[in-house]
């Protein structure tokens, strides 16, 4: 008999696991300093002080709690399902990421740590780690794969204006997985005085638990306001997936929650049957990598193979530790949307809602598309609006055809 | 049965070695090279050339995709091998031919986790031990995951090889040195391979402190590229590691055009030299 856990928040275990996922697989050079991390994040949260600091920058710097938006418009077209938006799109910044920056920063402060180190995809995690940086006047150095620089040279410009230096990754698949290699080589050879701000629920142990925390304010923020707006949970919630920061942010307040149905949405590219996608969770299985064990995109010997996604977001071949493991549980739903039914769901809320999402939720739109006309009105549906699209307009212009 | 007939395999064949090393009273040359580059044949001549250069043990490097702890020179290695179409499967057989031609070379294989992950931990032992592999250093795989792979390869008889690091400090080295075997593998610098070069009187300091808490041979590695710097490491150390300067000259000849017999004299030729300056050490 399979046996339900009666907690699914309780992870990770001592060692850093979720199940058989996550883990610390990392080089012997870094494994003290990733104890030495999880000993002052542990200090650290267990400090009221800690709290304190990060409570008053998301107040007066990040400009939380996100307004909790009901789409009405979008409701009425859709037909179904009443439909919600957590907006941290509106964060300072233009997405979630800085909820986890702040965190970190703070923690590399208490530890003394004088210079900062991260990898970025889309430019978001880089750019809300150049803000911080620039907030505590620390040098901050950001590896971001060539192809990614080609595909979002605002956010480029954004990181260069902040004070940090962008180095381009020219090797491999010049993504954010490869970003993610360059950073842990820099972290290997300056291990003195650098931290480094991982911008996703993945990486060795804490990060996946420690990012996570970071990001949770997002569902605990959207659990007051949606009882304040509906006197209730809600009945289901919707986020889109890359490592999975922001759909664990706003996940994990609700994952004890029996009658919240949860849905993760992967990036299905040219579609999974293509190849060219980003789906590990739908179309990989377990491995190593980037020192947890995770669902990964990869051949039968072992090599990782190239995500493709329009969303340089979600471009990546593996996922957090945690989403494995719920995803085994079966407590969460992962599926899929292609770079085409993102695209249409990237103009449908610009036309009926006024807002323009990043690409990125734009997979989770495209879900909520498919989704709230097959759910009867009373049902509530939450959606993580994750970030705004102001960084994607070049490329999307390019997709539609469009001449700027 | 004569005793002659007896060969030593896995964890035993690593001690033989290093024990006939300290018969000579002279340091071992450990040579790195990625198993396929810059092509499978090519690769195999290079190893069954290695022992007749003065290699004393063979570190086989297993081509991953993303060797998160390797320099440009060991990256760029990875990608010719698997370029070429070097798999876990063409590893492993390379080592069974060596194998035929060379009984006493211990071959230690070097990686990371996920292609060994990918092809199973148990099969994977099984073959490679079948193959004439003796040991294996996986990067990525620290004492905190020892169950997963450490402890499966010591119980199937061979070295599970460890690295310390300039990081390892009094506190953590007995969880580094708990499972570790056939020698310890000491990182000269914190960094990635190939690149800088370590000071050879903190090295020495850091080896002498190693020496107090185990009794295995300890390699020394990381940033070795002349025959000058195999000299001064091997007056104190049980054996030098050198590969990223190994697999530069690989790739350089490759890229030249040169012939593959071109390739495989360039490699022996350096290898030469670099035996030369681990013999000539003053211990």
């Amino acid at each position: 008999m399979k046996q339900i856990p009666n907690t699914f928040k309780a992870g990770p275990d001592e060692s850093g696991h979720f199940g058989i996922y996550g883990g610390r697989f990392v080089a012997e050079t870094l494994m003290p300093l990733i104890l030495e991390l999880e000993q002052a994040y542990r200090d650290a949260k267990a400090d009221p002080k800690f709290q304190a600091e990060i409570d008053y920058y998301n107040t007066h710097y990040i400009g939380r709690p996100s307004p909790l938006y009901f789409a009405e418009r979008l409701t009425k077209h859709l037909g179904g399902a009443k439909i919600y938006f957590k907006r941290d799109e509106l964060n300072h910044t233009g997405a979630h990421k800085i909820n986890n920056c702040i965190g970190q920063i703070l923690l590399a402060n208490r530890m003394g740590r004088k210079r900062i180190i991260a990898e970025t995809g889309a430019g978001q995690h880089g750019v809300a780690t150049a803000t911080v940086a620039a907030l505590f006047g620390l040098p901050c150095t950001v590896y971001m794969g060539a192809t990614d620089i080609e595909r979002q040279q605002p956010n480029v410009f954004r990181m260069k204006l902040l004070g940090a230096e962008v180095k381009p990754v020219t090797s491999g698949s010049q993504t954010l997985k490869d970003a993610m290699n360059e950073a842990l080589r820099d972290w290997v050879t300056n291990v003195a005085d650098t931290f480094y701000i991982i911008g996703t629920v993945a990486g060795p142990h804490p990060y996946p638990a420690m990012v996570r925390d970071f990001q949770s304010i997002i569902g605990k923020e959207a659990r007051e306001q949606m009882q304040a707006a509906e006197g209730r949970a809600p009945d289901s919630l919707v986020a889109c997936i890359g490592g999975g920061s922001n759909a664990m942010g706003l996940f994990y307040e609700f994952l004890d929650d029996p009658n919240v149905k949860i849905y993760g949405v992967e990036a299905a590219g040219h579609g999974v049957e293509t190849g060219q996608h980003a789906a590990s969770l739908t179309a990989g299985v377990p491995g190593v990598l980037h020192g947890n064990r995770t669902y990964l995109l990869q051949d039968a010997d072992g090599q990782i193979t190239e995500a493709h996604s329009i969303s340089a977001g979600l471009d990546y071949p593996g996922v957090g530790p945690e989403h494995s493991w719920l995803k085994d549980a079966k407590r969460v739903t992962y599926t899929s949307i292609t770079d085409q039914e993102a695209l249409d769901a990237f103009q449908m809320c610009a036309r009926l809602e006024g807002i323009i999402p990043a690409l990125e939720p734009s997979h989770a739109l495209g879900f909520v598309k498919k989704l709230a006309p097959t759910l009867p009105k009373d049902h509530i549906l939450l959606m993580n609006l994750c970030g705004r699209g102001d960084k994607d307009i070049f490329n999307v212009a390019k997709a539609l055809g469009t001449k700027l | 049965m004569a005793a002659t007939g007896d060969v030593l395999v896995g964890e035993r064949r690593i001690a033989a070695r290093f024990a006939a090393l300290k018969a000579e009273k002279r340091a071992g040359l450990i040579t790195f090279i990625t198993a396929g580059d810059p092509g499978h044949e090519v690769s195999l001549e290079i190893l069954k050339a290695l022992p007749g250069a003065g290699a004393d043990v063979i570190e086989l490097g297993m081509p991953f995709t993303d060797p998160m702890a390797d320099g440009p020179a060991i990256q760029r290695a990875n990608l010719r091998a698997l370029k070429a179409g070097a798999n876990m499967k063409k590893t492993l057989e390379m080592v069974r031919s060596f194998r035929a031609g060379d009984q006493a070379t211990p071959i230690v294989l070097m990686g990371y986790y996920n292609p060994v992950h990918a092809y199973g931990v148990p099969a994977f032992l099984k073959d490679a031990k079948a193959a004439g592999v003796d040991g294996l250093i996986a990067v990525d795989v620290p004492p905190e995951e020892d169950q997963e792979l450490a402890l499966p390869t010591r119980a199937a008889g061979l070295s599970f090889i460890r690295l310390a690091t300039p990081t390892t400090d009094k506190k953590r080295l007995p969880k580094v040195l708990e499972n570790t075997s056939g020698f310890l593998y000491y990182v000269s610098l914190a960094g990635i391979t190939g690149v800088g070069a370590p000071d050879p009187k903190t090295v020495r300091v850091s080896v002498d402190e190693l020496r107090r808490a185990t009794k295995l041979p300890i390699a020394v590695g990381f940033g070795i590229r002349s025959a000058d710097q195999a000299a001064t490491i091997s007056a104190f150390a049980d054996a030098a590691v050198v590969g990223s300067v190994l697999v530069d000259c690989i790739g350089e000849t490759a890229a030249g055009g040169k012939k593959p017999a071109e390739i495989v004299a360039s490699v022996t030729a350096l290898t030469r030299e670099l035996a030369g300056g681990v013999r000539r050490a003053s211990r």
